[in-house]
């Protein structure tokens, strides 16, 4: 039994001292680090156009687990969701030749991409779905992207704590083949729970990425002037790594 | 010729800087798993229906940080598994070159028969743990041989095997474990018998004159100097 105490103890201890210890810079500095270490490193290890794995019809989870955001539940939304999205439009701005404000139908028109993938969620659970929409490269390049471009920025009609909801993605992974504006999940229209009536899909990284409830999206030099600068809802909130293929 | 002492320089500083990966990566593993209490086989879960196994919520004291932080248990949980898998690499590939696995935790066909493990399994109940001088005995070679082939690696694996970007990069890590909530669920048990091993580890060498034990894993000790 006293070992045991010892034992929680030594434990306790490493805790309150690691705890401490990220507060000091260097080792603040140290853990973001890490984070580029990471993406270094699975760049290294895959091509840009690797593959997230695709799955059979049987794979898919029976139902798909909703997390963030349930129902933006404003009143522009609901009004927009019960008309079933008529009047929604995509805008697409900031470093572009051709700024763009689409329709539902005309994102449906575009060459479609349908892919099985698994949706990991940082806590750490998994649900199997099968996502339709066009491949994000097709809309950039409808656009025109500015060679001044270095980063993708997705608008959501969302906010969790009184904070817009927002997430951005280097170019690497925004033209990567399976990077897709979904407007379908298993074959019926996006339900409100997983983003309708648009979300992104960008397979190699985890959900908090996948922005839902898409009303646009933004090409910028840098993302410091975005929410409070680190890329995204999570990353400024809660200190979430922006790179979240790990 | 001075005399080889019995744990290397190299294994002495990978001892205690794998004790220290690990400690963290365990805690703050701890942490993330309170962020999902839940264990699934295959490659997807996320109901309580789906669950094979719910887990206690670990208190603060247990966790890195000891306070619930998923982002930043995370940040100490990835720095860490760099330092812990390249410091294993290393370790691995000097104890190829200086002949520590072959010499002394390699072990011969011989010895894997039933009657000399249960005469070693026995001894080990006596608490008599001599095997001549400086070396291991079965039980011993085993335990390390499994600890560092078979688990660490295991730890490696299945925690990038969590990863969607690994998955895209190594796809066969799925089809290795069997899905990705697999390997999560692999990454959990398996962390959970290296902290068995810690236990009896420590046990051991408290019952085998640990003062001598600990200085010799500090300080190199000498071959003849049997515990």
């Amino acid at each position: 039994m006293k070992r045991r105490n010892l034992l929680a103890a030594m434990m306790a201890g490493m805790a309150a001292g690691c705890s401490k210890l990220a507060d000091t810079q260097p080792i603040a500095t140290l853990l973001d680090r890490a984070e580029d270490w990471h993406r270094s490193a699975h760049r290294a290890l895959a091509s840009r156009q690797a593959l997230a794995r695709e799955f059979d019809r049987q794979d898919i989870s029976p139902s798909f687990r909703g997390n963030g955001t349930l129902d933006p539940a404003t009143p522009a939304y609901r009004a927009a969701a019960q008309n079933g999205f008529a009047d929604w439009r995509l805008a697409v701005h900031g470093l572009v030749g051709q700024p763009l404000s689409l329709s539902l139908e005309e994102i449906r028109t575009l060459p479609q991409r349908t892919q099985i993938t698994r949706h990991d969620c940082v806590e750490g659970w998994s649900a199997i779905g099968q996502w339709t929409g066009p491949q994000l490269g097709i809309i950039l390049d409808l656009a025109q992207l500015s060679e001044e471009a270095n980063y993708i920025v997705f608008h959501c009609a969302d906010h969790l704590n009184g904070a817009a909801y927002y997430e951005s993605i280097d170019l690497v992974d925004a033209y990567h083949p399976q990077t897709i504006i979904a407007h379908r999940l298993n074959d019926a229209p996006l339900p409100v729970r997983n983003g309708a009536p648009l979300r992104l899909r960008v397979e190699r990284q985890l959900g908090y990425k996948h922005a839902k409830y898409l009303t646009a999206i933004e090409a910028v030099k840098d993302l410091s002037g975005i929410g409070q600068g680190k890329g995204g809802y999570w990353e400024d909130r809660a200190n979430y790594q922006w790179y979240a293929g790990i | 010729m001075t005399q080889r002492p019995r744990h290397s320089l190299t294994t002495r500083i990978w001892h205690w800087l794998n004790l220290a990966c690990l400690a963290v990566l365990f805690m703050s593993g701890l942490n993330i798993s309170n962020a999902h209490p839940r264990l699934y086989w295959g490659q997807a879960g996320f109901a309580p229906s789906q669950a094979w196994a719910f887990l206690p919520r670990f208190p603060g004291w247990a966790t890195i940080p000891g306070y619930y932080s998923l982002s930043a248990a995370r940040d100490w949980h990835f720095l860490f598994a760099w330092i812990f898998a390249l410091a294993l690499l290393l370790f691995m590939l000097i104890s190829l070159v200086n002949g520590h696995f072959r010499k002394d935790i390699a072990t011969r066909l011989a010895e894997w028969r039933g009657q000399a493990i249960w005469a070693d399994i026995r001894a080990h109940l006596r608490f008599d743990f001599h095997r001549g001088a400086g070396q291991y005995n079965f039980l011993q070679k085993a335990a390390y041989g499994l600890v560092i082939f078979i688990m660490l690696p295991l730890m490696i694996f299945t925690g990038m095997a969590m990863s969607p970007g690994m998955d895209a990069a190594w796809p066969w890590l799925l089809d290795l474990f069997g899905g990705r909530q697999s390997a999560r669920s692999l990454h959990f048990l398996c962390a959970w018998g290296l902290f068995a091993f810690l236990l009896l580890h420590v046990a051991l060498v408290l019952l085998s004159g640990p003062l001598g034990q600990l200085k010799a894993m500090v300080t190199g000790g000498k071959r003849d100097e049997t515990p």
